[in-house]
């Protein structure tokens, strides 16, 4: 068994601040593998009558889903949780390739008060592996930022044709508790 | 590959294409990309050189974003098969107007004939059906690939997937263009999209 720390009336309003950000900019298409740390902001998406949310059986679904996206002229956003970034290595090639609007929020895992060891390697190299396929990284690491970060990922990567990934740290997000 | 009655891929490609009026169709990584430029360049054709395992999820996007336009993707037994998952994720989502058709030639021709799962273990027909897609066929003549190829425009009662057995016959290559963001930008411009 394991619980966030938060308790219901300390929920933090971040995710809603991300909702809104993706409301303004129209955004219709939002592939997800879960993480709890997306669970609010996942919950929004499927309570939206705009937005569909569309889980995936792993992440490199989802960037190929995009490319689909926006052939048909829709905009989407990509959530996983930094483990899953590795696995879209391959086909986050389509990106340059294709030049289609790529956003994605990466929940952080290994990082900031991380109690399972097995999470530290990938999260350890999320950031690098963006760098490395030519996805430019945005980090929120508390809540006050969030709304201007996503603001400018969506900016970027939608009217520039940026390729963008908003690392949510785990700082923000809070540590995993564990308990027996 | 001594299995007698495979169909001619070329063949199968040009009756899914034939009567494709406004339909989008997808190539997967491989020969299947050749065989719909070897049909006859369209704007409406999305040709993969890359992504393997992509091409169903391409199609699901695009089916989900534009629900009256029938969308096709054609692909090969090693394609799907990397992209398998993603049969899950269609059968969830069970987009109406999309269609999958397999070229299962039960080897990876591009990569020196190897033999792929399908040869001898994985039945691509009974996973899409497991996954939720009801309209899953195992297609083994040309009168079938016709009826498939006429269901493609039902944007209503799909998804639909059709696994068609073809002879691993290398052929000569019909190359279409490499250039993605060329591909992709001709198609939604032919859909009615303009550039950013």
């Amino acid at each position: 068994m394991h619980a966030r720390a938060d308790a219901p009336d300390t929920a933090p309003t971040w995710p809603d601040d991300i909702f809104a950000a993706l409301q303004r900019f129209d955004v219709r298409q939002v592939p997800y593998v879960p993480d709890a740390g997306h669970s609010k902001l996942i919950q929004h998406v499927l309570e939206s009558p705009t937005m569909r949310g569309i889980p995936l059986t792993t992440e490199e679904e989802g960037v190929a889903l995009l490319a689909g996206a926006w052939t048909g002229g829709q905009r989407g956003v990509l959530l996983m949780q930094s483990s899953g970034v590795g696995n879209c290595i391959n086909m986050l090639s389509l990106i340059p390739i294709l030049r289609f609007p790529f956003l994605t929020l990466v929940t952080m895992r290994g990082e900031w008060g991380e109690f399972n060891p097995w999470q530290v390697p990938m999260g350890s190299t999320t950031q690098g592996v963006f760098e490395l396929s030519g996805v430019k990284v945005l980090r929120a690491s508390n809540a006050a930022e969030v709304p201007a970060v996503l603001e400018a990922a969506a900016s970027q990567a939608y009217n520039a044709l940026t390729p963008t990934a908003v690392l949510l740290s785990q700082r923000l997000i809070g540590a995993k508790v564990f308990t027996k | 590959m001594s299995k007698a009655n495979l169909l001619d891929r070329r063949q199968v490609v040009s009756t899914l294409l034939a009567n494709r009026k406004d339909a989008v169709a997808i190539g997967g990584l491989g020969a299947s990309t050749n065989d719909m430029c070897a049909a006859g360049d369209h704007a409406r054709n999305f040709y993969l050189w890359g992504g393997m395992g992509g091409a169903a999820m391409i199609g699901l996007g695009l089916a989900l974003a534009q629900p009256q336009l029938p969308v096709l993707v054609i692909t090969g037994d090693g394609e799907m098969l990397m992209g398998m998952g993603s049969l899950a994720t269609i059968g969830l989502q069970k987009p109406p107007n999309l269609s999958i058709a397999v070229l299962d030639n039960e080897a990876y021709g591009e990569t020196g004939g190897q033999t792929s799962h399908t040869s001898a273990a994985a039945d691509l027909v009974g996973i899409a059906r497991a996954c939720g897609i009801e309209d899953s066929r195992a297609v083994t003549t040309m009168a079938e690939v016709e009826a498939f190829a006429d269901t493609v425009h039902d944007v209503s009662a799909g998804p639909r997937f059709a696994n068609v057995k073809i002879d691993s016959a290398g052929l000569e290559r019909i190359l279409p263009s490499r250039d993605g963001t060329y591909i992709l930008n001709r198609l939604r411009r032919d859909l009615g999209f303009q550039p950013i």
